[in-house]
């Protein structure tokens, strides 16, 4: 190897190293800081090991007074039901419109397309007005409706997938007499499991991390979810650094875990459903 | 332009059904009435519940802003008052109401920074690299990580004597700012933290483009002798030019609608507010949902506008490889 491509290859590394520093690196000092007592944390350098590598008092302490279980029980209910709804809706929606040629598809795409592109948030000035017209404020409902009403994105997933379906497989079902529910059901549905793979984690991934929504319509304390109890942690009592670095590696550890897990769907399903 | 892609789904909708038709409508001829008009209502069936929640949270929301973007209304009372367009007047004429678009313009340059470091990243990921899954997974997982937990990690991050004060001091760095205190520096440091969050989802946008590129080219150049810089510069870079096209459009309309790492660090203080920052607050907070519905109007326009430039500028088959 000549001298310069030796320097190639080591400024390679170099740069990889450090960009994974600069990944790495905030995530690791907030996990320090899970550990340390609050004289340790004020006393030493933020990078000092904790005295104790299983002090976990921070973590009793964030999930009894910062109300983390109930947090995760509501994340996981509106996480389910907006999921279910999302693939049922969506699934359906892209079979009547990759199946079926009727009157008003044209619009009605145009409209799920222009729809596409309004940035939610702005918005909620006015959803404001319909979610409280419904009487959903203050309860899950109204994240979970949102979730699945502002879901556009699935549509399109499901629809490209389907186009690359035969019609001659569901039309030969039909020609054996099954209704468009059971093909839907029995033939449609099973299809689209790749798809649905993407939209759960793409979608899933943007509900848990979601803050906005639950932060204002979902005001009570008891209907916190992980996000915007994690928000509650730098409350009126002061900052608790230890205690609030606890809160955020219990939010952070779910989503390690399934990205370890499910690591080559996620960077597919990423680079499928991003441009929302 | 090739009508029948197969890849991204999110930019292109309308698609003439013609294959299917005759078909269809051969098959309509032998059956009878009662089953051919529950076969016309079959699509609205399927496609009722997707509509509904569209009309009802979307399309209900955006054109009741419109309609409140011409009153005076605090949102709760049954009262409001006709103005017309005063509230778009008050827009223009108050400087601190739309001067927090320059605060748009710290997160655009971040965009930029954070687009050529994807690039960079994913092209050196891209050739045979040790250990490249370790490198992938560490440089995407903050892009996963909930936005709350973000904002948090870097309060602690920016802490005056906290974690990078702490570094610089190793470096022999004596006078730091007061990150997130500072009005000349908060921006910078909000940007930093929006650029640590998005950038793994650019490299792997970048990454899987890049490897959609045909292998014969790489090593039909390495054949001719190519060095690495000028497989980058006349097959990387020309394969990827829509997708980086794309991804430069979209850090335009997400500067403008820049929300919640200055909204959950700092609520805005500082100078950090941003447009839709204040324009919650002037709603929520304030209370003024005339003001600001008018502002969510400005703000919607805005980035119809881009994405309208997006679609002129990017050719629709390419967009698939986003």
């Amino acid at each position: 190897m000549t001298t310069r491509a030796r320097l190639a290859v080591t400024l390679k590394y170099a740069s990889l190293t450090a960009g994974c520093l600069v990944a790495a690196v905030p995530l690791l000092v907030v996990f320090l800081a899970s550990l340390k007592s609050e004289e340790e944390l004020y006393g030493e350098t933020p990078f000092a090991p904790p005295s104790n590598w299983f002090n976990l008092d921070n973590y009793r302490t964030a999930f009894e007074e910062g109300q983390m279980v109930d947090a995760f029980v509501n994340t996981t209910v509106i996480l389910i039901i907006s999921l279910i709804g999302t693939v049922l809706i969506g699934s359906m929606a892209a079979y009547a419109v990759s199946r079926f040629d009727f009157r008003g598809k044209r619009l009605t795409m145009f409209l799920f397309l222009l729809a596409a592109l309004v940035p939610g948030v702005t918005t909620q000035v006015a959803t404001f007005q319909v979610v409280t017209g419904l009487g959903l404020f203050n309860t899950r409902w109204a994240a979970i409706a949102l979730f699945m009403g502002t879901d556009i994105i699935s549509i399109y997933i499901f629809l490209q997938f389907l186009r690359g379906v035969p019609k001659s497989v569901d039309e030969a079902a039909m020609l054996d007499g099954a209704t468009h529910w059971k093909i839907y059901r029995t033939i449609i549905l099973p299809l689209l499991k790749p798809a649905i793979v993407t939209v759960v984690i793409v979608k899933g991934v943007a509900v848990y991390n979601e803050f906005y929504i639950p932060f204002l319509y979902m005001p009570s304390r008891d209907l916190g979810v992980v996000s915007t109890s994690l928000f509650r942690f730098q409350g009126p009592t002061g900052t608790q650094w230890e205690v609030i670095s606890a809160g955020i590696v219990i939010t952070v550890i779910p989503t390690l875990i399934v990205f370890l897990a499910l690591q080559r769907y996620i960077y597919n399903g990423f680079a499928r459903g991003a441009t929302k | 332009m090739s009508r029948s892609r197969t890849g991204h789904p999110a930019l292109k909708v309308a698609e003439p059904v013609g294959a299917a038709a005759p078909a269809a409508r051969h098959q309509r001829v032998r059956r009878p009435l009662a089953e051919r008009a529950g076969r016309r209502a079959t699509p609205y069936l399927f496609i009722a519940a997707a509509l509904v929640l569209l009309v009802v949270f979307t399309y209900v929301p955006v054109v009741s802003m419109f309609g409140y973007s011409l009153l005076d209304w605090d949102g709760l009372d049954p009262v409001s008052e006709f103005v017309g367009a005063g509230n778009y007047a008050e827009l223009v004429t108050r400087p601190e109401l739309f001067g927090v678009f320059t605060v748009s313009l710290y997160y655009f340059g971040g965009t930029i920074v954070q687009l050529a470091a994807a690039l960079y990243f994913a092209v050196i990921l891209s050739f045979k690299v040790k250990f490249r899954n370790f490198f992938k997974g560490v440089l995407f997982f903050p892009y996963l990580i909930n936005g709350v937990a973000i904002g948090f990690i870097f309060l602690y991050v920016f802490k005056p004597d906290g974690v990078l004060d702490t570094l610089l001091g190793l470096l022999g760095v004596a006078d730091k700012p007061l990150w997130l205190g500072d009005r000349s520096v908060i921006n910078y440091s909000l940007t930093g933290v929006s650029i640590w969050r998005y950038f793994g989802l650019n490299l792997v946008l970048f990454l899987g483009a890049i490897q959609s590129i045909p292998a014969h080219l790489f090593e039909a150049a390495q054949m001719d002798g190519a060095t690495r810089w000028q497989q980058f510069r006349h097959i990387i870079v020309p394969g990827i030019r829509p997708v980086i096209g794309l991804n430069l459009i979209l850090g335009v309309s997400g500067a403008l609608s820049v929300f919640e790492i200055p909204y959950v660090m700092t609520g805005g203080a500082n100078g950090s507010a941003t447009f839709v920052i204040q324009t919650v607050n002037t709603a929520f907070k304030y209370h003024k949902v005339g003001l600001a519905s008018a502002m969510a109007v400005v703000l919607l326009a805005l980035v119809l506008v881009v994405t309208w430039i997006q679609r002129r500028t990017i050719p629709d088959d390419t967009t698939e490889l986003s």
